[in-house]
């Protein structure tokens, strides 16, 4: 007992102070990084961080998506799907994504309005603007469209994969000759996900996801829309991806080159392009 | 009244450090309670009022220009001259002292001379410590090269912006006293009077240009840092708000007006294109260390520059003056230009201009070399004329650039009034008779930096500690003044706006008491001025109110001053018969044309007391002597 | 006079800070094509002096394109159609007879409107006194030849240095931001060994009267680099970036 005591005690004189110290500590770094964050500056930098995920996010997205175009009945893109929201780390670092578009969105949102209200009265002349880029005068209304977009492409697919009724397929590849049968299961029967070997075959069975895309791309309208929306993401990150290094201070001039090549052959191009196939091939080649 | 200079005894190498001790010091924690007026801040008043604050003087800034950093002190393109002598080649502390002394036209006070030359290393010093970005070579140390008229490398220089950074070294110490709450800063604030309590000078009357209000300020020094007074000549290479109206203010409340008449003209300037022109824009004097000023052989020749060919030129400095040939000082290059120009020699559409040529430099050094020089000055001179300097010669002429004339004051920067002081272009004190290249800024940083803060407390010492009152009579009075004037000047409700004014008065002065001064075209000048000046009395048109921002007014209450200036500046250029510096009375010549001096008659500062309106001002002189330098004829042969 | 080129000049008049201010039009006759703009602006004035109106009130002072004090927004640019001036240094011949030029004065909230086309800059001072300096007493200094400095560095510091603060790189910017001056200085002190001491408590001072200004964010336009009438880099602003997040985390 009395042992106990003295430990308290031990604990109360020393281990307390210490960690009220850290505590003092930590408190200093928020104080810090808060007064960061409400600096302009700060503000970008938070742009510039969560913006650079975001684009790696795309990348990752978009190679997923690439199983869209393999002629296997949606097997690849659906086991895709599955392993997107049921692999623990994935899953984790989704929801991360999910708060950083939000992050950056609503940061977004607030660095506009602080700019035009630095801005009170408009200029009158002839908006000529030299030198300056289209996109990077727009990364406001360009972030807003994708913003709209982000919202209806995931209540499209990724809240009817979640909680909706669901078409569920399963997929059996023979094991000698690689012939793949598919046969729809009920939905009451679904159990969740499911890959297994029986007889040498290979079962699968998944949401059809491949399934709801398809039927989407359907739509002309819902088509043109992911089309334009494709073009804004081209545009938001012609200027994102390379202005974000500048935020952060990486521009040396070798670096320069390398960063806006990348930016708009990558970001600017390349994967906007990729997206905007998909709609269209299901809605002229399927 | 007499003058008394107060220039220590001793050894003319040892005077200063004398000096130094025997000034009376402020206790530390009394000099917070000292306020100190600054109007100007350009490189003399920004590091004044730095300096004088890091000491604990309260310190009030006036300027008119919207912010401190836009004193017209950022001109100065070429550089600023130091005796450190980092290239090996000679210099001194003495031999810049003989230098200026000899530049100067022996017109200057030898030991006023011989401090500015040996705090000139103190200067850089401190400019590269405030993060002044100098010239450098490979090595990283600082870069020299030699400029007008001088014949060891001691400039040291920031691109052709020197001005600038040294101003912006000088405003950045400043910035960090009125951070600090030493400095009060009022800009857009114009000193419109000079209040006097006692025999003592005590505070301004300023005005407030955004509103209009006009503000009393006291304290218990005033120091003017205002510059020149060269727009005079409205044509000039000052900024167009440059005046002479602090100045003038603390003339006519006492302060001694010194050599009034010495005025610089820059040989190398862009050349009048019409009679819209608003200012005349220099090009940096370092352009004659590469390029080759000429003019045709045959009078009133038409051909375009490039088809001249080479035996029918006339390198006239080069032939009149080998060994400094085109180096020469200012006064000397200007005057010859001006010289062909008159014998019919002239150039361009005008025929006031000479050639300024850098095809031989180019085809020295290439052009990649000649542009790393001199690019922005090329660039600069495309801008504004529209042609190309690489391919065709560039025009020049001289034009209005300084003045070395200025409120007179004793070696310890204090005018005749007690308590008032004046410093940089505004005190008539170092430059003679003409100032040499780069010397501009070493005396503004000398005077702000390392004179003034020593000088002042000797004053500021004997003073009463307790604050001054700026609702005495005499502040009142002087305010009343100050209104009275400026409804004045709104009520008159002529015909003739302020700058058509200020026009004819520049182009009088320019052809009275411009390059070549004479006792008729003075005299001449003298009537002519007093009648423009009655008529602007009479026929003067102000828009605008008084409680407003009103351009018009402000200008017009300098234009004011500058018509009394011009007129006390050409009997100041009357009285002086002789020649020397930027002083060429035409009388008064060599046979060879040179400026011909009289030390027996005028070896002295000409300093002028006012005495009222319309009166003739009283002339006191200063004899100068000469101890270290001997007086010769300057040659440049 | 002496051209004979006829502008119209659409111009902000505002007759003080509370005015609300308007667009007014007014004809500039026999225009020198080698008039500078602000020459062009001081033959209007005459006339309307003359007329008995009011002038057009408008900052100038060196007009030789170093003072930084002209600050005109001409057709939708900052000082003006050309790259590399100022509006002192912008000519008539760079426009045509019969132009109609709309001109107003920079737009921003931290550079309240005083008077027609003059502005004040005050909160470009403000930021200089939180920190651009080098907090050295006069006198203290060594010889100046004890630290050598790099040629290029000193060149860059010098690029940085040559800022004039006239403000173009606020006008310019669609959020009115005050980054790319304020990195000049930054910039310059952060080049230099002179600058080092100070050097985090610099950039977190200046950021902070940056925004107690009032000046909006960047966002990496680079339209301040383009209209920069010296041509200062956004380089600057990279570094300035750096050295805030370093500052922000490590300095005192």
């Amino acid at each position: 007992m009395q042992d106990f005591a003295d430990s308290i005690a031990i604990k109360v004189k020393f281990v307390l102070p210490k960690l009220l110290g850290a505590s003092k500590c930590y408190n200093l770094i928020m104080n810090k990084f808060f007064e960061f964050l409400n600096s302009s500056v700060g503000r970008k930098w938070l742009m510039a961080l969560t913006g650079l995920f975001l684009c790696l996010f795309v990348v990752v997205h978009m190679s997923g998506n690439l199983a869209l175009f393999k002629s296997d009945g949606g097997l690849a893109f659906n086991q895709y799907a599955v392993f997107m929201t049921t692999f623990p780390p994935i899953k984790v670092v989704s929801y991360i994504n999910y708060a950083l578009i939000l992050l950056h969105a609503l940061n977004g949102f607030y660095l506009v309005y602080r700019n035009k209200k630095a801005r009170p009265v408009k200029y009158e002349g002839k908006k000529d603007n030299g030198p300056v880029s289209w996109s990077s005068r727009n990364m406001g209304l360009l972030g807003s469209i994708l913003f709209v977009f982000i919202i209806l492409h995931m209540g499209n697919f990724w809240r009817e994969f979640h909680f909706s009724p669901m078409e569920v397929l399963r997929y059996t590849t023979n094991g000698v000759t690689g012939e793949t049968q598919i046969a729809a299961i009920p939905y009451e029967q679904f159990v969740g996900p499911k890959h297994y070997y029986e007889n040498g075959n290979e079962i699968v069975i998944v949401k059809n996801l491949y399934g709801e895309v398809a039927e989407a791309f359907t739509s002309p309208l819902y088509v043109l829309f992911y089309v334009i929306s494709m073009f804004a993401l081209s545009f938001h990150l012609m200027h994102g991806f390379q202005s974000a290094f500048q935020t952060l201070g990486i521009r040396a001039q070798n670096f320069k080159g390398i960063i806006q090549g990348i930016g708009t052959a990558v970001f600017g191009v390349l994967i906007p392009l990729l997206f905007a196939a998909m709609p269209v091939y299901f809605l002229f080649f399927k | 009244m007499t003058l008394d200079s107060k220039i220590p005894a001793g050894p003319l190498s040892e005077k200063w450090d004398r000096h130094k001790f025997n000034l009376k010091l402020v206790n530390p924690s009394n000099k917070r309670r000292y306020d100190v007026i600054i109007v100007g801040t350009g490189l003399a008043g920004a590091s004044a009022a730095a300096s004088l604050a890091e000491l604990g003087y309260n310190v009030k800034t006036f300027c008119f220009q919207d912010s401190p950093r836009r004193a017209h002190s950022i001109a100065a393109q070429g550089g600023i001259n130091a005796a450190k002598n980092y290239r090996n080649d000679g210099d001194s502390v003495y031999r810049l002292f003989y230098d200026t002394v000899k530049g100067g036209d022996y017109r200057a006070r030898e030991a006023n001379v011989h401090r500015l030359a040996q705090v000139s290393v103190n200067i850089i010093d401190q400019c590269v410590a405030q993060g002044v970005p100098f010239a450098r070579e490979y090595g990283g140390l600082l870069d020299n090269r030699s400029f007008g008229g001088a014949q060891v490398s001691r400039t040291f220089y920031a691109r052709g912006q020197t001005g600038q950074q040294l101003l912006l070294g000088a405003y950045s110490a400043m910035n960090r006293q009125i951070g600090t709450g030493m400095v009060k800063s009022f800009t857009r604030h114009e000193m419109l009077e000079l209040v006097m309590v006692d025999g003592q000078a005590r505070g301004i009357i300023a005005r407030d240009l955004v509103t209009g209000e006009i503000e009393r300020h006291s304290a218990h020094a005033v120091v003017l840092c205002t510059g020149g007074y060269g727009n005079v000549f409205y044509l000039t290479t000052y900024a167009r708000g440059s005046n002479g109206t602090a100045i003038w203010r603390a003339h006519k409340k006492g302060a001694f007006f010194g050599n009034p008449c010495f005025t610089q003209i820059h040989p190398t300037c862009i050349p009048v294109s019409g009679d819209h022109q608003s200012k005349l824009t220099l090009m940096s004097e370092s352009l004659r260390n590469d390029g080759r000023i000429w003019v045709p052989k045959k009078k009133d020749d038409a051909r375009r520059p490039a088809d001249i060919p080479e035996e029918e030129r006339d390198y006239y400095l080069e032939r009149i003056y080998p060994s400094f040939g085109n180096l020469v000082p200012r006064d000397i290059a200007s005057r010859a230009a001006k010289g062909m120009c008159d014998k019919g020699f002239g150039v361009g559409t005008t025929k006031l201009a000479v050639y300024l040529d850098f095809k031989d430099a180019i085809q020295r050094l290439g052009q990649k070399a000649v542009e790393a020089k001199y690019g922005n000055l090329f660039d600069m001179y495309k801008q504004i004329t529209g042609e190309d300097p690489y391919s065709s010669p560039m025009m020049i002429y001289p034009a209005v650039h300084y003045t070395m004339g200025g409120l007179w004051v004793d070696y310890n920067l204090m005018t005749t009034v007690p308590g008032l002081y004046a410093c940089g272009e505004a005190n008539f004190s170092d430059h003679g008779a003409n100032r040499l290249g780069a010397s501009a800024l070493m005396q503004g940083l000398a005077d702000g930096y390392f004179v003034l803060p020593y000088t002042i407390g000797d004053y500021l010492a004997s003073e009463e500690r307790k604050p001054v009152s700026n609702d005495s009579p005499e502040f009142m009075e002087a305010e009343k003044q100050v209104k009275d004037r400026l409804n004045k000047l709104l009520s008159i409700k002529g015909k003739k706006t302020v700058h058509e004014y200020h026009r004819e008065l520049g182009l009088l002065m320019w052809e009275h008491c411009g390059m070549g001064r004479t006792a008729t075209g003075l005299t001449e000048g003298i009537n002519k001025i007093k009648a423009l000046r009655e008529e602007f009395w009479q026929n003067l048109l102000v828009p605008g109110v008084d409680l407003e921002l009103n351009q018009n007014l402000e200008k017009a209450g300098r234009v004011a001053d500058f018509l009394e200036l011009g007129e006390l500046m050409m009997h100041d250029a009357l009285n002086r018969n002789e020649s020397c510096g930027g002083h060429f009375r035409e009388e008064y010549q060599t046979p060879e044309g040179e400026a011909l001096r009289d030390d027996e008659n005028y070896c002295y500062v000409a300093a002028w007391e006012y005495k009222g309106e319309n009166q003739m001002e009283e002339l006191h002189k200063e004899q100068l002597t000469f101890d270290e330098v001997h007086l010769t004829q300057r040659s440049y042969k | 006079m002496s051209g004979n080129m006829n502008i119209t000049l659409k111009v902000w008049r505002q007759k003080n800070k509370s005015d609300a201010g308007r667009f007014e039009t007014y004809q500039a006759k026999h225009i020198s094509p080698d008039m500078s703009f602000l020459e062009m602006m001081d033959v209007m004035n005459e006339q309307l002096i003359k007329d008995g109106k009011d002038p057009v009130a408008f900052d100038h002072d060196c007009r030789e394109g170093i003072c930084g004090m002209c600050s005109m927004y001409i057709n939708g640019r900052a000082h003006g159609p050309n790259k590399g001036v100022t509006t002192c240094q912008l000519h008539m011949r760079s426009f045509k007879s019969g132009d109609t030029i709309v001109v107003e004065p920079w737009r921003a909230s931290a550079f309240p409107v005083l008077k027609d086309l003059i502005v004040d800059r005050a909160a470009f001072d403000r930021i200089q006194q939180a920190g651009g300096f080098v907090g050295i007493n006069t006198g203290s200094a060594p010889d100046a030849n004890s630290i050598p400095i790099q040629k290029h560095l000193a060149e860059e510091a010098f690029n940085a240095a040559a800022c004039i603060g006239c403000g173009a790189c606020v006008a310019a910017c669609k959020n009115s931001s005050a980054m790319l001056f304020m990195s000049a200085k930054v910039s310059q002190y952060a080049l230099l060994p002179q600058g080092q001491p100070e050097r985090k408590l610099r950039v977190l001072n200046m950021m902070k009267a940056h925004e107690e200004a009032g000046f909006g964010a960047c966002t990496n336009t680079e339209a301040c680099e383009a209209e920069c009438p010296k041509g200062i880099s956004v380089t600057n602003i990279a570094r300035l970036n750096r050295d805030f997040v370093a500052a922000s985390f490590t300095g005192e």
